[in-house]
């Protein structure tokens, strides 16, 4: 579904991904993770448009996709939720996610229908499906950071993807909240076959759901494979090396 | 047309370069706040226009005491980089968490509130300021004159530009100034009082404009509307300079000078026409500037 | 407070105004009609998609010359003259748009001023076409608006039935794909929103209403001058704008009535409105900063927060 091959991407000299390669196949769920600065975030940014990589190339369902504008690529059927919190403060959770459903939808070229009463009944199953059927009245930027996690994870969905990328996905939440959210997550990609690709820190978190796992430091791929051969690599131990179990 | 005399085009060109050193002075404040404050200040012509007034005014009082205009200008630029000190600390450090929009009409605002506070303590007549008397009379240029005070200006800009690179390059303050308009967290996170750097930046800034108003009297007349005439033009000089660049303000300030100059000798009709298309072409293909830094994020 | 047609009865007070026989306030409703409708059009770009700017005074300035150049040289009858106006605008709006939507917040408001004096400075001196600074004076009411009176209620109409099609524009996908890109650019871009052609288009909608706006302070002044296009007619309508409340839609129009019946108020006692009007400003920005509708929503959100706990 996804091939990214020897992408490179610099920022005045520094040369923060440096031929990175990963594939990730129909329905998989596959992991990046790697320390701070490991180039991580950087990568996503390749993949879904922010940023135009330097070099090498990112295919999508057979499609080059390197350097196309974000909005392109999300219509392609790639959705993503950010790193620190990216949602809409100002609008409700329910318009949060409408938005996203009307923009799919290709409604956003419509001027003249009244926007209330659009998707009501797509968003709220997406809503549920995320656990924020009851704060749907309540503003975005009002909400706890837990339940903002949640809404990016809606917001995403709602584009209806076939590959989801998740950038630290439980960053900031309590290992109850991570639990509950992992749950969240392996269950809407396995009941919808989503494929996904997400990067974490939390190393529980990846050992438990990820099929395959990649691993980054410095720029580059240190490592690569299932979880046991991950977990039992030498190079990888000496990265981690007092870092999170 | 007939060729034009050559003692003329001389004159001209030294009439862009007088002109540029004002723009410079006001612009090079704007220029300067915008840096580390990312305010862009539109009340930087409202603080020019105080320097004029108060010159004006403190050589009124001054009647008949020799070397009153070198005691005025000093004044009247220290009177106005305290007025701006004040502005700074009390009001518009309240706003600078909020929007840019705040920060834009809050400046604004102040352009109305000046604009019309100079009209209450000096009247809406136009006045003037005579020039020093060591400064006064002209020198001949070729088979031309051009007064002596603004040879004394053209030399006094490249002179205070030079002050403020060694300040800005030599001095632990200007290397602090400087890493502000880089990075402003990360100077808080070393101990700087950002607070108070904040308010020195605008001082400076505002001293500068004070000191291009206070030279200008004995130049032009002043008059109300000289605070908006004078932003808008320096605003063209930062965007052709680059916004947050010192020696980007001289250039530009320069380069507007002579447009301004030779531009109504050229093509009157379009002159004016033509310096707000420079301005926005200037926008479009390099908005940071001729020696300006692409602003990050 | 959003299910009453707020609107709706604004409209009909206003069009009970002319009983009350006084040329004066003929007068300063069929402004304040004007600039409400300059001031929303202008809204559609600062509260809905959050863009700074300074320069819809230029559109202003385009109608108001193309349809009082059209009525007065070429005898082309009001409404078509007036509708060239806002077609003129729009293209305008699209030319400089294209541009200036390249840029962000700062420069991006910087080259909407540096667009806005192009016009004005283009005014200026274009003598022949515009008549220069004098300005271009004579244009008269057309022949069957030859009243204030009938002048007003044809600004009503043209005014009303503009901010209708803007409210519905606002409430509309389209408007919310908007606020998202108001909202979080990035995430906006994220949800498959180009946001460039969205702003694009709702620059060339808000110039096309600030041209109608125009066209008709032209005729309704009888004359017009370069400096409807001079940047600081956009701060006024900016001002407006804070006024009232960037955040609701008829908040704009609001900030233009109170704003322009302060203006007569202050100026018949004292030549010193900018002065009052600096002061006003900076009052909103420090203590008001959701205008006279953001501070009516909060405190009726608050009233009905203590109603729901007392109960």
């Amino acid at each position: 579904m996804l091939e990214v091959r020897g992408v490179r991407k610099l920022f005045d000299g520094f040369l923060a991904v440096d031929g990175v390669s990963v594939t990730v196949g129909h329905g998989e769920i596959c992991a990046i993770i790697g320390p701070n600065g490991a180039g991580k975030t950087t990568l996503f940014n390749c993949i879904t448009g922010h940023l135009v990589p330097d070099g090498g190339e990112v295919r999508f369902k057979g499609q080059d996709i390197a350097g196309r504008p974000a909005h392109e690529i999300c219509r392609q059927g790639i959705a993503r939720s950010f790193q620190r919190i990216n949602i809409f403060p100002r609008l409700t959770v329910f318009e949060n996610v409408q938005a996203a459903l009307l923009s799919h939808r290709g409604r956003g070229r419509d001027l003249f229908t009244p926007v209330e009463g659009l998707y009501r009944e797509e968003t709220l199953t997406l809503l549920e499906q995320v656990g924020l059927a009851e704060a749907a009245e309540v503003g975005g930027g009002t909400l706890s950071y837990g339940y903002q996690k949640q809404l990016e994870l809606g917001i995403a969905l709602a584009s209806q993807p076939d590959l989801l990328l998740l950038d630290e996905p439980t960053a900031g939440m309590s290992a109850q909240e991570t639990r509950q959210t992992i749950a969240l997550v392996e269950r809407i990609a396995r009941g919808q076959g989503l494929t996904l690709l997400f990067t974490e820190h939390d190393m529980d978190v990846v050992f438990s759901i990820a099929q395959r796992i990649t691993v980054m430091h410095q720029g580059r791929i240190i490592a690569e494979g299932p979880p046991d051969e991950v977990r039992a690599d030498a190079e990888v131990r000496r990265v981690y090396l007092g870092k999170a179990r | 047309m007939s060729l034009p005399d050559p003692s003329f085009l001389v004159i001209q060109f030294l009439s862009g370069l007088t002109a540029a050193m004002f723009l410079f002075l006001i612009a090079s404040g704007l220029s300067l706040i915008f840096g580390v404050l990312r305010v862009l200040n539109f009340a930087h012509g409202s603080l020019y226009m105080l320097g004029a007034y108060l010159t004006y005014g403190v050589v009124a009082w001054l009647a008949n005491t020799p070397g009153r205009f070198w005691v005025a200008g000093v004044g009247g630029s220290i009177g106005v980089a305290l007025i701006g000190g004040i502005i700074e600390r009390t009001l518009l450090r309240r706003l600078y968490g909020r929007e840019a929009l705040y920060q834009l009409l809050f400046t604004y605002a102040l352009v109305l509130i000046i604009s019309d506070a100079a009209k209450l303590l000096w009247g809406t007549g136009q006045l003037s300021v005579s020039r020093p008397p060591i400064l006064g009379g002209s020198v001949p240029v070729f088979d031309q004159v051009f007064p002596r005070y603004n040879i004394f200006v053209i030399l006094l800009g490249p002179a205070i530009a030079l002050l403020f690179w060694f300040v800005l390059h030599r001095t632990r303050a200007g290397r602090i100034i400087r890493a502000a308009a880089l990075d402003r967290e990360m100077l808080g996170v070393l101990g700087v009082n950002v607070d108070r750097l904040y308010t020195a930046v605008f001082i400076i800034g505002a001293w500068l404009a004070g000191l291009g108003g206070a030279l200008v009297t004995p130049v032009v007349t002043i008059v109300p509307g000289m605070d908006v005439e004078v932003i808008v033009n320096a605003f063209i000089v930062v965007v052709i300079g680059g916004l947050g660049s010192f020696w980007g303000a001289l250039l530009g300030a320069l380069a507007l000078g002579q447009v301004m100059s030779f531009g109504i000798l050229i093509l009157p009709r379009f002159s004016l026409v033509f310096v707000y298309v420079l301005m926005a072409v200037v926008l479009v293909m390099r908005p940071w500037g001729l020696l300006g830094k692409p602003l990050r994020g | 407070m959003r299910r009453v047609p707020w609107g709706l009865f604004a409209l009909m007070a206003a069009g009970l105004l002319p009983l009350a026989g006084s040329r004066f306030y003929l007068y300063l409703g069929t402004d304040i009609a004007i600039m409400a409708l300059f001031a929303v059009s202008l809204n559609l770009l600062l509260g809905y998609t959050g863009l700074i700017s300074f320069g819809q005074a230029a559109y202003f300035g385009i109608g108001a010359y193309t349809c009082a150049l059209l009525m007065v040289r070429a005898e082309i009858p009001f409404i078509p003259s007036l509708l060239a106006g806002g077609l003129l605008g729009a293209a305008a709006a699209f030319l400089f748009g294209s541009f200036c939507i390249r840029l962000t917040q700062i420069y991006f408001a910087m080259l909407t001023l540096a667009f806005a004096q192009i016009v004005w400075a283009a005014a200026f001196k274009w003598n022949s076409l515009t008549g220069g600074d004098t300005g271009l004076t004579g244009v008269p009411f057309p022949g069957f608006l030859d009243s204030p009176v009938r002048f007003y209620y044809f600004t009503l109409a043209v005014v009303g039935i503009s901010l209708g099609l803007l409210r519905r524009v606002v409430g509309s996908p389209f408007g919310r794909m908007l606020v998202t890109i108001r909202e979080n650019p990035e995430r906006a871009e994220f949800i498959g929103v180009h946001v460039r052609r969205y702003e694009l288009a709702a620059f060339v909608i808000a110039g096309f209403f600030s041209g109608i706006a125009g066209g008709l302070f032209g005729v309704f002044n009888h004359s017009v001058f370069p400096d409807f296009s001079y940047w600081t007619k956009s701060a006024e309508a900016l001002i407006m704008t804070i006024l009232g409340g960037m955040y609701t839609f008829l908040g704009p129009a609001v900030g233009a009535g109170i704003l322009l019946s302060l203006n007569m108020l202050v100026t018949s006692y004292t030549e010193y409105w900018p002065l009052v009007l600096g002061l006003i400003l900076a009052a909103l920005l420090f203590l008001f900063p959701g205008g006279v509708m953001g501070f009516l929503e909060t405190r009726l959100r608050r009233r009905r927060h203590s109603e729901a706990r007392g109960a």
